[in-house]
């Protein structure tokens, strides 16, 4: 375990969901926290919570039970990023980064100086007049992420944004992402059901299986990352108890729809 | 320009054909006497009518056009803010929808009269009677427009806390543009037929002249009438499309139109 100096910038305690309609909690008696400049990657099946986790943590669900605490710097500097871009399709790319800014009234030159600074180091300075219907998948991505940043996010939560998208732009947004992150001094916590993206991706990796605990929870130290780390062996070793871990999972059924998972 | 208009014309050559064919059999059928000339005037005696009369003819087109504009105008922006109210404040929807849609069942040549003896004979019992009928279409389809405004959208709004002025502005008006342009699409046609009907009892514009002429067994006159007036439609129809994408610039919005 990394001794962290400052308080953890989220704490997660004893916390449930259960959502009306389904007697089965997504979420039951969850405890963690991520120490302040880690990434979080929250890993598993289909179905096992981890968008609804994220979603907790937003604020975009309430909790049944237990308590969330965001450090209270961080807690105003939070942003989302969707699973699918969730760009407004009459909007501009430039429009639809400046549109947080406008709903929270804080149009002004230098944040838009600074969104068109985003952009540009997105690569999307040439794209600033296109329409989101106008842009690949992957520009839209990066679109979505410049709009999640612009508000000048401390911490930004993203729910597999990666997954859609084919393996050399998944790539290439892996390591942008990583770029950002020591650049912007980024948090992250970020979802997704690939092993590898996950030990690539997170400081920190939680597992989730379908019971609604933590069924791994471990810290990562590669303190370089670049794609060549990928083919390492201590990558590799990480990956393989990752997957065994699934396996298990799986065959203990208790995820009746966990698959895609295995590489 | 030109490729695109040759493509056009490429495309509905088929009803072109179709049209030609059907006024030779009409002339032909006209120049056999197989049909009397004072029931079916042949489509030259027509057009021959249409020209000899223009003066007049086209004095009433531009008539009923002002009356229609006015009509479907008033509907634009009546139909719009008032889908705005119910949209905002539920309690009136539920109270006032219900009567709005029972008004609209009413038929428009049974309320003429009344319009008549509140307005006047004349163009304002004219313009009243095309606002009437072309108010619910737009009023309907903006109101759905509305409600149907992308969940995920209005989500991705959440996260930045909104005010509901902001929410109206800029998420659920865009959202509605597609369903507003086609309920004011729909109601240029219904606001023609308006006109017309209001004409017929309150005179002025095509409609007098139609039944006029109908008076005088004129038919072909009333024949002239007839084409005006969808020529009228028609060009209606062409100017809404025409100032919606100049308005939009090209935007993409959420459904096509």
């Amino acid at each position: 375990m990394i001794e962290s100096p400052s308080a953890p910038s989220i704490e997660v305690r004893a916390l449930s969901k259960r959502f009306a309609d389904d007697a089965r909690a997504v979420i039951d008696d969850l405890s963690f926290s991520v120490p302040a400049q880690h990434s979080l990657c929250l890993l598993g099946p289909s179905g096992c919570g981890k968008t609804t986790l994220l979603r907790l943590l937003m604020g975009l669900e309430q909790p049944s039970g237990g308590e969330i605490r965001i450090h209270p710097e961080l807690a105003q500097h939070m942003s989302y990023v969707f699973q699918e871009p969730r760009l407004v399709p009459w909007r501009t790319c430039l429009e639809n980064v400046l549109l947080p800014l406008e709903l929270t009234g804080r149009n002004d030159e230098a944040s838009r100086a600074n969104a068109l600074d985003l952009l540009q180091q997105l690569g999307l300075q040439e794209r600033l007049q296109h329409f989101p219907s106008e842009l690949s998948g992957g520009m839209q991505m990066r679109v979505a992420l410049a709009r999640a940043l612009v508000t000048r996010a401390r911490i930004v939560l993203l729910d597999e944004p990666f997954a859609a998208l084919d393996e050399r732009t998944r790539f290439r947004m892996q390591d942008l992402l990583l770029a950002l992150k020591s650049r912007l001094q980024l948090q992250y916590v970020f979802v997704t059901h690939s092993i590898a993206e996950a030990v690539y991706l997170g400081d920190r990796i939680l597992l989730l299986d379908g019971s609604g605990r933590a069924r791994d929870w471990r810290e990562v130290d590669f303190p370089d990352r670049s794609q060549q780390l990928k083919l390492s062996p201590s990558f590799n070793a990480l990956v393989q108890t990752y997957s065994q871990l699934f396996g298990e999972m799986e065959d203990s059924s208790a995820i009746s729809n966990g698959g895609e998972v295995q590489r | 320009m030109i490729a695109r208009c040759r493509a056009w014309m490429a495309d509905k050559s088929p009803a072109w054909i179709f049209l030609a064919v059907v006024l030779s059999v009409w002339e032909a059928v006209v120049a056999k006497e197989w049909v009397a000339s004072y029931l079916l005037p042949s489509p030259t005696q027509i057009l021959q009518t249409t020209l000899e009369m223009w003066p007049e003819i086209y004095a009433a087109t531009l008539s009923t056009a002002n009356s229609i504009a006015w009509g479907l105008g008033w509907s634009a922006v009546s139909g719009v803010a008032l889908a705005l109210v119910f949209f905002a404040i539920p309690m009136v929807r539920r109270a006032v929808l219900p009567f709005c849609i029972f008004f609209q069942t009413v038929p428009i040549i049974s309320i003429a009269p009344l319009l008549v003896i509140w307005f006047g004979f004349g163009q304002p019992t004219v313009r009243a009677s095309a606002f009437i009928v072309s108010l619910f279409p737009i009023l309907a389809n903006t109101l759905t427009g509305l409600q149907e405004t992308d969940p995920h959208l209005k989500e991705l709004f959440r996260l930045y806390r909104p005010s509901p002025w902001q929410l109206v502005f800029k998420l659920q008006i865009p959202s509605a543009i597609p369903y507003i342009l086609t309920g004011i699409k729909i109601s240029a046609g219904l606001a023609v037929i308006g006109a017309i009907v209001g004409e017929f009892i309150a005179g002025g514009g095509l409609g007098s002249l139609i039944d006029a002429a109908r008076t005088q067994q004129r038919v072909d006159l009333v024949f002239s009438g007839v084409v005006m007036s969808s020529a009228l439609a028609l060009l209606l129809v062409f100017i809404i499309e025409l100032a919606s994408r100049i308005l939009l610039r090209g935007r993409p919005y959420l459904r096509k139109m």
